[in-house]
């Protein structure tokens, strides 16, 4: 699939005059070696918060949801806040692996497997909180339609919660045998190089037999295209699905027909931001800058900017339509948004959605590292606060002004917030010390057209 | 190792001779299990259909089974009557006619008790005298279940036998007696006939015994003046229902003015029936009062003033109805108003009414002499009420009395002075001086607990008793289960004391046999609980010289600002303050719950430094007043009261007490203190502290930002003009371009589905009728098993009412401008700033209330969006809620656009950080035994009573008939409990019904209709009277 020719105008995509046998050391450099202090600190510090969070957890369960902030007219706050938050970070990697695989975008090929590994992990933050904003988690089980001894107790198929049991169910599903598929000659690249029997051992196990055949690889590639196939409607599908969760509600500021595309924009852009923020760090800390480069960084970035005014398209679009129809429970809703007690939240949304990426349109800060880190996080707090100013403002003052409160926040809230952000990198600093962090067999395909010194070569040659 | 070693077990093992140890060895296996031959035998073997993969599926599946077997379920004992008691089966309910009669609330009531149990109370319809039960009284069947109350009778704090107490008794008033040492019982208003007997008789026998009547709120001066007008010692009576234009300076007459009970007879003349010319009629209200009450809430105008220039208002109307001049000092807009609400009254002729809550002799005669003039039907001077009969004067000689060691003995029934009085320190000084004191009391309360002897005394509901609360109109009293505790009536005591061998019911029954009742028997009157005779007082008309008095009115003055005393809906004079119910019942009007405070009007607090504010999670908080009244300092949280007179300040009683009370009731200030000389005004200075008191108020928002279709309103005028598009519009919506009523098919995304069979249940709430007083949420809380939180989960807006009562203030003066001012909005800026100011309520605002439960929408915006179904709808139109099958995702309370769901944050029985009634096992016999306590975790809401309408189709089924028309009218404990009948409940496909009818009005609205849910709940537009003529 990877054509054998690639115009001189391109940039290369791999610098620093590597070889085959470079691009494999590189990548396994982490694996094989011991890890650093930093990475022992940082490990430490997203353990004790993944730990913290458990004990939120516990907490929560053991005492009731109303150990959260949560009252009678606002009874989703930062349970529903997070859960989509992580479900539209977790979009990215889908994206990147399918949609530009389809596209051929080759820039892909350094970042995808993180971006996968990165899916994966939020999803499963994601899938945490549908199960513990339950008043009784423990029979999460009933929502799946399975046979039961009820008698014709069914599920509810109206219900847009259903739906997203399904799609993420389907999305976690699909992402992750998607990433392993790619992972499978990486794996038997460290199989291969191994020395130690017991980690021998473990990386033939997950390799699963692969044996670098001619078939293997015709069979890889068949593969990685029918997966692509079927990951790119899931792209488009998940965060409309979680978007119906207040698409088809009543509730004013909920119930807006714009929400799948405007959800489906902001999971992309704050995924590329999420993609951004991890890799800046990984290419230093890893030594992978000749593999992600400044010109991998200014794509994302590029990225970002689109789908950032795309959602500042959406925002807008709303305001307007509030106004338009006319309905003033509407328009109520959205002024409030902008100029009630919580507007602090709707203008850090703003802020942070609609005027930082714009910066992006200087190619200087765009291929700056640190301006670039700065904005990708920057980026996903504004997201975080675009999904609390959907709910929570437009639950605390609906219909009924007899029934309009505020919600504010307790240290669970807060904890299992955090702790959820600990668990993410405990999971993505071990895949970093565990896992070949970038695609090496792909990128291998694109040495002899992208690597620096092949060009050169060819420049010098013809 | 271990199998070296040789374990002894007898003695006998010494002996190689002796082979019991070998024999018994032999024996313990007799027969070696066959399975060499079992095994041997292969022709068996291979006959046999049990193969191996057989026998280890036996084995796994009985493992499993015994396995399962062993878990254990949870087991309910329950223990059958060994002898069934008569009338009681299992499962039906019984209905006892009783009197509750506390001192300060009195009405028939109906008890439900279920396996002898009582569980709620309900209103004796067919009693013609006080047969509106009002929200404590609903509430006073858990005060019964009190963990609180005394159980035995007490010596100096011990516990002791009633034998004990009995005979002590005896022997000091003998004597005393023989001394001639005086003893005075000291005792709340009973209104009871065979009470006064007894007493009467115990004075006979023990002449040294002064009988004092004390009621804790006072309403001494309005009985002085009767006194003096007519010579009996007693209250008119009012029926507001015969006027058309009533005017009350000050009078809460909605709430606890003169004992209450006025609403059903104001009611009735409130809503706008049309006759058969169309028009429709219904009376005028104008209300002058200081604090913001329930009844200046329903009035059509409403004049703030404070007490003083109420006290010159009622002066000035008195010199304008009987044409005299009385001076006194109003502004002159003022005055013009006096003028007209004269000419109306006038004009009304006996249709007037005027009423007063002045606490001043001059103020009630001068009252008396204006119903007089306008010979007012609704003045009913010779149906007296006898239900107050406290004399200040008489308590202020005792309390004299004591401290100068006059009073040897003191017995004392139905009071707590210690608590009640303004000058307790005297009374508990004076008490030490007697030579002994007797509490007759539920609670070891602050009077008990200084007493030296406790009578442990029955409730109500454990008690025999009779009342006269209108003149020559009885009741009983009848116990509906036996006492729980080993308690003593205080009428048996007497009789006991007497050396009577009479018990009080033998004594009770004698009684009402040879001197009441006429032409009926005992056992009908029990059965009914009243009975009417018909003896009339006589009344002599003096002379009161109402000029004078009307002048020396209009000279009263202010220095500075006034306290006006009161009572709240929830907790009343404070005897029920440990009862939870009560203390989490919002106030109709502030909407606060777990506290007193002191209410103020907007200028007043800014002036002084007072104030509200909302912290992050919206509840209110304030800093507090110092409040001194004759150098009594009180330290006291402050609410903002819209239409709070300026220069007064309010503060309600019952609250702040510390004795035979949870911590957790432990809440507000004992406004007792400030009670000086039983006066229910005083003069008043205040001061801020910078200090940060936290509410608990259940509604943060307190303007309806001009949402006409929440609450729909209009004039008499516009609705006797104007059809109904006018004043009652559907809203549209555009369906191609073509404005299309939400209520078409057209533009319904649903099937409809087919309601024409069966039960179809629909609720009416008529806004016209409604006067906020809360009995229905105390029903519903009683009836529905609805837990109780506590002030600091409602302070985060946990409440869990099914029922709740909105309260809206208007924003500008009425609620129509408010409307206006938003439509008037143009541009952006504009509307930043309008709508900002659409959240504060205008100094003296319209209010208006809607009770608001769930609506049970056909088609509902919960049912959709749960993943489980445990949310779904039935066919008699009811939204079902399968609490097994929640798993508690809240996505139903999100998407209910009226907010009525409630969600169990907390295990809120059996758990010590709920410590209230669901907590211990006395407080769990009030439970509905119909409905099912909810665990954590799950939504609840308003059921439509399903447990009683399926009761009463159980009941017809059962009896072989259809369901009779009306059946179902009192099956929702709200609609059963409303007395003004704005809540009425019934089946709309019975043509016959109420329901079915007033769904015909033209004043019905939907609840949010452009919505499209359809609920089966709907309310009567509200119509006010503004008319000026």
């Amino acid at each position: 699939m990877a054509s054998h020719y690639e115009a001189p105008i391109r940039k290369p995509l791999v610098t620093g005059g590597k070889s085959y046998h470079d691009v494999s050391v590189d990548i396994v450099n982490a694996v094989e070696g011991k890890a650093n202090k930093q990475w022992w600190i940082v490990f430490s510090i997203a353990l004790i918060m993944f730990l913290w969070g458990i004990g939120c957890i516990i907490y929560t369960i053991s005492t009731g949801i109303g150990a959260w902030g949560l009252n009678k007219t606002v009874g989703w706050a930062w349970d529903i806040t997070n859960f989509v938050w992580w479900v539209g970070i977790g979009h990215a990697g889908t994206l990147i692996s399918a949609v530009l695989l389809l596209f051929r975008q080759k820039w892909r090929m350094a970042i995808n497997r993180s971006a996968e590994a990165m899916t994966i992990f939020s999803v499963i933050q994601a899938g945490l909180f549908p199960i513990i904003h339950m008043g009784r988690p423990w029979l999460a089980f009933w929502t799946l339609p399975i046979p039961n001894a009820y008698g014709s107790l069914w599920v509810n198929f109206n219900s847009p919660l259903l739906w997203d049991v399904f799609a993420i169910s389907t999305y976690l599903s699909v992402s992750l045998v998607f990433w392993w598929t790619g992972l499978l000659p990486d794996f038997a690249m460290i199989r291969d190089r191994a020395v130690k029997p017991f980690q021998k051992k473990i990386y033939s196990l997950v390799s699963f037999g692969w044996s670098g055949r001619a078939k293997d690889w015709q069979r890889f590639e068949e593969v990685s295209l029918v997966l692509a196939g079927l990951a790119t409607p899931l792209v488009l599908s998940v965060h409309t699905i979680v978007s119906f969760d207040f698409a088809t509600s009543v509730i004013p500021g909920w119930h807006t027909t714009i929400f799948p595309p405007y959800f489906v924009a902001g999971a992309i852009f704050s995924g590329f931001a999420m993609v951004q923020t991890l890799l800046i760090v990984m290419r230093k800390v890893s030594n992978l800058e000749n593999y992600i480069t400044i010109q991998h960084i200014e794509l994302m970035n590029i990225v970002i900017m689109i789908t950032g005014c795309i959602v500042g398209c959406a925002y807008i679009t709303e305001l307007f339509i509030a106004w338009y129809s006319g309905v003033e429970y509407e328009q109520y809703a959205f002024l409030n948004r902008a100029t009630g007690p919580y507007w602090w939240a709707y203008w850090s949304m703003m802020t942070c959605n609609v005027f930082s990426p714009q910066f992006m349109w200087v190619k200087k800060l765009r291929t700056s590292i640190v301006f670039s880190f700065v904005i990708s996080i920057v980026v996903n707090i504004g997201m975080w606060f675009e999904r609390f100013v959907i709910i929570v403002t437009s639950l605390h003052r609906d219909y009924l002004p007899s029934s309009w409160t505020m919600f504010s926040p307790t240290v669970f809230d807060i904890g299992i917030f955090l702790g959820t952000i600990g668990f993410f990198f405990v999971l993505f600093l071990l895949y970093s010390r565990t896992f070949p962090v970038i695609a090496q067999a792909e990128v291998k395909t694109i040495l002899k057209t992208s690597g620096d010194n092949y060009k050169k070569m060819r420049d010098k040659n013809g | 190792m271990g199998n070296q070693k040789k374990y002894w077990k007898s003695e006998l093992e010494l002996s190689s001779c002796d082979n019991t140890i070998d024999h018994l060895k032999n024996n313990e296996f007799i027969d070696q299990l066959p399975t060499d031959s079992f095994l041997s035998d292969k022709n068996q073997l291979e006959q046999s259909n049990t193969n191996r993969r057989d026998f280890l599926k036996y084995l796994g599946f009985s493992t499993a089974a015994a396995t399962l077997a062993s878990c254990e379920g949870p087991v309910n004992r329950s223990i059958p009557y060994v002898l069934q008691p008569e009338r009681i089966i299992p499962g039906l309910a019984n209905y006892y006619a009783t009197t509750i009669a506390d001192g300060f609330d009195f009405a028939n009531v109906l008890v439900k008790t279920r396996e002898g149990r009582p569980i709620k109370i309900e209103n004796n319809i067919k009693s013609k005298v006080r047969s509106s039960a009002n929200a404590r009284v609903h509430a006073s069947v858990l005060s019964m279940y009190d963990s609180m109350r005394v159980k035995a009778p007490t010596l100096n704090g011990g516990e002791t036998t009633w034998d004990n107490l009995n005979k002590s008794m005896i022997s000091l008033l003998e004597s005393m007696k023989d001394n001639n040492k005086p003893v005075v019982l000291l005792t709340q208003t009973f209104a009871s006939p065979s009470t006064s007997k007894i007493i009467s008789d115990f004075i006979k026998k023990y002449p040294n015994v002064f009988h004092v009547v004390y009621d804790s709120i006072s309403d001494s001066k309005a009985l002085d003046a009767f006194e003096v007008a007519y010579g009996v010692r007693a209250l008119p009576t009012y029926d507001f229902s015969k006027a058309k234009y009533i005017v009350s300076v000050g009078a809460d007459f909605l709430g606890d003015w003169q004992g209450g009970d006025h609403d059903s007879g104001y009611v009735k003349g409130r809503i706008p029936e049309r006759n058969k010319d169309g028009k429709a009629n219904m009376s005028k209200h104008i209300q002058i009062e200081s604090n913001m009450t329930i009844t200046g809430s329903n009035a059509d105008k409403r004049i703030p003033l404070s007490p003083s220039q109420q006290k010159i208002a009622l002066a000035k109307i008195f010199g304008y109805v009987s044409g005299n001049e009385v001076g006194g000092e109003l502004p002159s807009k003022l005055d013009e108003s006096l003028k007209k609400i004269s000419e109306g009254l006038k004009n009304a002729g006996s249709k007037g009414l005027l009423v007063t809550g002045i606490d001043d002799v001059d103020a009630h005669l001068i009252t008396h002499e204006i119903n007089e003039l306008l010979n007012s039907q609704a003045f009913k001077k010779d149906e007296l009420s006898l239900i107050k009969n406290s004399d200040d004067k008489k308590i202020t000689k005792l309390i004299k009395d004591l401290n100068k060691g006059l009073v040897k003995g003191i017995i004392m029934a139905g009071v707590n002075p210690v608590y009640t009085l303004p000058n307790s320190k005297d009374f508990i000084s004076g008490l030490s001086k007697a030579e002994f004191s007797v509490c007759f009391s539920m609670k070891n309360d602050e009077t008990a607990s200084i007493s030296k002897w406790v009578a442990a005394s029955p409730h109500s509901l454990e008690s025999w008793g009779d009342n006269e609360l209108v003149y020559g109109k009885y009741n009983l009293t009848q116990p509906t289960i036996r006492p729980l505790f080993d308690t003593k009536q205080f009428q048996d005591c007497l009789l006991d004391w007497m050396g009577s061998s009479q018990s009080f019911y033998e004594f009770l029954k004698d009684n009402w046999q040879k001197n009441i009742i006429k032409g009926s028997t005992w056992n009908q009157v029990l059965h009914d609980g009243f009975y009417d005779s018909e003896t009339r007082p006589v009344l002599k008309k003096q002379i009161i010289n109402p000029l004078e008095r009307a002048k020396s009115l209009s000279r009263s003055k202010s220095n500075g600002i006034e306290l006006v005393l009161y009572t709240k809906t929830g907790l009343g004079d404070g005897q029920q303050a440990n009862n939870p119910w009560l203390q989490e019942f919002p106030d109709p009007i502030t909407r606060v719950s777990w506290d007193n405070y002191l209410t103020i009007s907007k200028k007043d607090a800014d002036q002084i430094g007072l104030k509200n504010y909302n912290v992050a999670n919206g509840a209110l908080d304030s800093n507090y007043a110092l409040i001194t009244v004759q150098g009594e300092s009180l330290k006291v949280p402050v609410i903002i009261q819209p239409g709070q007179a300026e220069g007064s300040v309010g503060l309600a009683f019952g609250y702040g007490k510390t004795k035979a009370l949870k911590k957790e009731m432990q809440v507000g200030v004992n406004a007792y203190k400030l009670y000086k000389g039983f006066n229910l005004s005083q003069n008043v200075k205040l001061e801020s502290i910078n200090e940060n008191h936290e509410f608990a108020c259940v509604q943060l928002h307190n303007t309806l930002m001009g949402r006409g279709d929440i609450i729909k309103e209009t004039t008499l005028e516009v609705f006797n003009t104007k059809s109904a598009k006018h004043w009652n519009s559907v809203p549209k919506v555009s369906l191609n371009h073509i404005e299309t009523p939400v209520t078409s098919p057209d533009v319904d995304l649903w099937d409809e589905f087919d309601r024409s069979i069966g039960h179809h249940f629909n609720l009416s709430i008529d806004l016209n009728a409604c006067t906020g007083c809360g009995a229905c949420v105390i029903a519903c809380h009683a009836e529905n098993n609805v837990p109780v939180v506590g002030k600091t989960e409602v302070r985060k807006s946990r409440d869990m009412h099914w029922l709740r009562i909105d309260r809206y203030y208007s924003s500008e003066q009425t609620f129509e401008e408010d409307i206006e001012t938003k439509e008037n909005i143009s541009g952006i800026s504009d509307s930043l700033s309008v709508f900002g100011e659409m959240e504060k309520p205008a100094d003296n605002p319209q209010v208006v209330f809607q009770p608001v439960m769930c609506q049970h929408c056909n088609h509902a915006p919960c049912e959709t969006v749960c993943p489980v179904a445990a949310t779904s709808h039935g066919r008699q139109g009811q939204n079902h809620m399968a609490y097994n099958r929640c798993i508690g995702t809240r996505y139903c309370a999100n998407n209910c656009p009226y907010k009525v769901r409630r969600f169990n944050w907390f295990l809120y029985n059996n758990n010590d950080e709920f410590d209230f009634n669901m907590n211990d096992d006395l407080g769990k016999m009030v439970l509905n035994p119909d409905v099912v306590v909810r665990s954590r975790g799950v939504m609840e809401k308003c059921s439509f009573c399903i447990q009683s309408t399926q009761a009463v189709i159980l009941k017809a089924k059962n009896e072989g008939r259809e369901v009779k028309s009306g059946e179902f009218n009192d099956a929702c404990a709200c609609a059963a409990a409303c007395s003004t009948g704005a809540m009425k409940f019934g089946d709309i496909n019975d043509k016959e019904s109420e329901v079915t009818a007033l769904k015909e009005k033209d004043r019905v609205y939907h609840l949010l209709e452009y919505v499209g849910t359809k609920p089966n709940v709907f309310y009567h537009v509200k119509v006010r009277n503004t008319d000026e003529t």
